[in-house]
């Protein structure tokens, strides 16, 4: 059974149909890409996986169960939980603080246990300081863990909003850009990085623009085209597949990772 | 100092589910001492001096609730209609079907705390402006509804002659003697006692990850929803908190004065309570109590001003946001920042 199943899932904003009709489903343990130009429907195709916005029509089935419909803090508690495109974290707490914080669904105490500072309470915040404090190190935070969120360089705030998702300890995770902004070295460890997650158990969907990195890193790509999905496959089948270098027509062939 | 927190002011999420900071503690234990020794042997013999901190230590509870509310990155203007909620509450259990006054001090603030959560469900999804202007409105709304109240709010004549609070007796033995009106002594232990345990509550709120969580609210409420945080539960529980702290505050204001009135509480009210918290200020938990007994107190020293009072509140708010965004209270912790600094 896969993980995630789309089925036929819709999404019009008035006029505007931003995912249209898309299916396609992801297995446990792989890596998949959805690409496509700006305003495809990438991030909106996220936004409806992780409950973030209805659909239209259409729904998500993770693991055999419909996730349509539930509120998104439920999918999340589910497992399925997704970064942001936009960088985005708890800006005036610690980045230490914004992954604790995040470890909310792994409290094991009541809320009168936490209010209390019950022994299992404190235990739990013992834990999640030294999860996070594990995450930071993976995710190269480690030296600026006593920082400010806002006052982190860009690049280490993509990590950060990674960090704080793997602190919910995700089944599925959906990745929305986390290449942005990155120059090649920063990229080659990140995509090193997005490997590590998987290896752990972790099944990664993500939106990327990096196309060298695309193909280095996914299993499998569904491309969009103005919310259709226009092809679907590994990576070599990708790049020669005719529809796609339509869709990227008008564009310097190297982008397609030649 | 800006780049880096190190546990100075706030502790850290995780040390043990919120650290006490050596500066709470004695902040803390300076406070009881001054409110149940130091005021008494000082004041003990001056009721208008005693009257006047007592009206300060229970508006500054009822400040905390807004804080409380900050905290979740909303700015609360219903504090008033809460408060007369809780006041009438008590004033028509009290005269009409003569329950103590012991037991409607928790009625009224979880009659207060539920409307709370019922009109907050709704109403909590609203944002900036929007949320504070509903809020405002709810203030004009709930005045209005004690005035057409009919016979249980008995209209503009108000509720007076509400009995003061009886003794409380355990086993044969008065714990609690009865209270009267010639004397503010009893009414200014117990706004103090209120007050403390406010305090303490709150301090223990906003250290433990509830507080993280609120905190977390006013940030980025998507980011929340994302790691699985039900963000309209939290926010709905903010609230109501926010609300039982009117409801006690009003009760209990309704034993000090015997009446209630429509009007006790107006829209200037709930602007007050927010000003409090803004002098004071928003990042400390001593905030409110600090910016309400500055403003109290010195509005009952300065008599002759006393007709202008809105337009001097009205400036000090202005002079607030622009001067001091982080209240009076920053001010403390900035000099002692620069000290630290200076030190290293
Ligand atoms: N909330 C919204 N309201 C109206 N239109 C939207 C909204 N969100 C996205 N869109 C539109 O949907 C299309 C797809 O957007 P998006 O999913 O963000 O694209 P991508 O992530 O592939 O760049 C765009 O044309 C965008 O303008
Ligand atoms: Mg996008």
């Amino acid at each position: 059974m896969p993980i995630l199943e789309i089925q036929g899932i819709t999404k019009r904003y008035g006029g505007l149909t931003a995912v249209n009709n898309v299916s396609f489903s992801v297995e446990k343990g792989e890596i998949v890409a959805v690409i496509g130009p700006n305003g495809a429907g990438k991030s909106t195709l996220f936004k409806l996986i992780s409950s973030f916005v209805p659909p239209t029509s259409g729904k998500v089935v993770y693991n055999g169960q419909t996730i349509t419909g539930l509120p998104p803090h439920e999918v999340a508690r589910r497992g399925v939980v997704r970064t942001f495109q936009e960088t985005t974290t708890f800006r005036e707490m610690t980045v230490l603080q914004n992954v604790i914080v995040a470890h909310h669904l792994r409290c094991s105490a009541s809320g009168l246990g936490i209010y209390f500072a019950s022994p299992k309470a404190r235990a739990d915040e013992v834990t999640f300081r030294d999860r996070a404090a594990k995450i930071l190190d993976y995710l190269g935070l480690g030296g600026v863990k006593r920082l400010q969120a806002r006052n982190l360089p860009h690049g280490h705030l993509r990590a950060l909003g990674i960090a704080i998702a793997l602190a919910t300890e995700p089944k599925l995770l959906l990745l929305d850009e986390p290449f942005a902004g990155m120059n090649i070295e920063e990229t080659d460890v990140a995509v090193e990085m997005v490997r590590g997650i998987r290896d752990r158990g972790v099944t990664v969907v993500l939106v990327e623009h990096d196309m060298s990195a695309v193909m280095r890193i996914s299993d499998k790509i569904i491309v969009l085209n103005f919310g259709l999905k226009i092809a679907e496959g590994a990576p070599a089948e990708i790049q020669r597949n005719d529809a796609v270098i339509e869709a990227y027509l008008g564009r310097p062939d190297d982008e397609l990772g030649h | 100092m800006d780049q880096v927190t190190d546990g100075g002011g706030q502790s850290t999420a995780g040390e043990a589910g919120g650290a006490v900071t050596r500066w709470q503690i004695i902040s803390f234990a300076g406070l009881v001492l001054l409110l149940f020794v130091g005021v008494p042997v000082i004041f003990g013999k001056l009721p208008y001096f005693i009257t006047v901190l007592t009206n300060a230590a229970v508006l500054s509870f009822i400040s905390l609730g807004v804080w409380i509310t900050f905290s979740i990155g909303r700015m609360n203007l219903a504090q008033g209609a809460f408060a007369l909620v809780g006041g009438y509450v008590t004033a028509v259990l009290a005269t009409r079907y003569g329950i103590s006054f012991w037991v409607c001090l928790p009625l009224s603030g979880l009659v207060s705390a539920g409307l709370g959560a019922l009109i907050g469900w709704p109403m909590l999804r609203l944002k900036g402006v929007y949320f504070a202007m509903t809020t405002l409105s709810l203030t004009e709304a709930i005045r209005l509804l004690a005035l057409n109240g009919g016979d249980i709010t008995k209209g503009a004549t108000g509720i007076v002659s509400v009995p003061p609070p009886g003794a409380i007796r355990i086993l044969g033995l008065t714990v609690v003697p009865p209270f009267s009106s010639a004397n503010p002594m009893p009414y200014y232990f117990l706004a103090s006692a209120i007050l403390a345990l406010g305090l303490i509550a709150v301090w223990r709120l906003s250290t433990s990850r509830l507080g993280w969580v609120f905190r977390s609210l006013r940030q980025n409420e998507d980011l929340a929803t994302s790691i699985g945080i039900n963000v309209a539960r939290y926010r709905v529980t903010a609230f109501s908190l926010c609300c039982f702290m009117a409801g006690i505050g009003g009760a209990f204001f309704v034993a000090f004065q015997q009446n209630i009135y429509p009007s006790t509480y107006t829209i200037a009210d709930s602007v007050n309570f927010l000003l409090y918290c803004f002098l004071g200020g928003l990042d400390y938990l001593f905030g409110p109590v600090v910016g309400a007994f500055l403003l109290v107190i010195s509005f009952e020293l300065l008599h002759a001003v006393q007709d202008y009072q809105a337009l001097i509140y009205g400036v000090l708010m202005i002079f607030c946001m622009l001067c001091l965004p982080n209240g009076i209270l920053s001010l403390r912790l900035r000099r002692l920042g620069e000290r630290q600094h200076s030190k290293t």
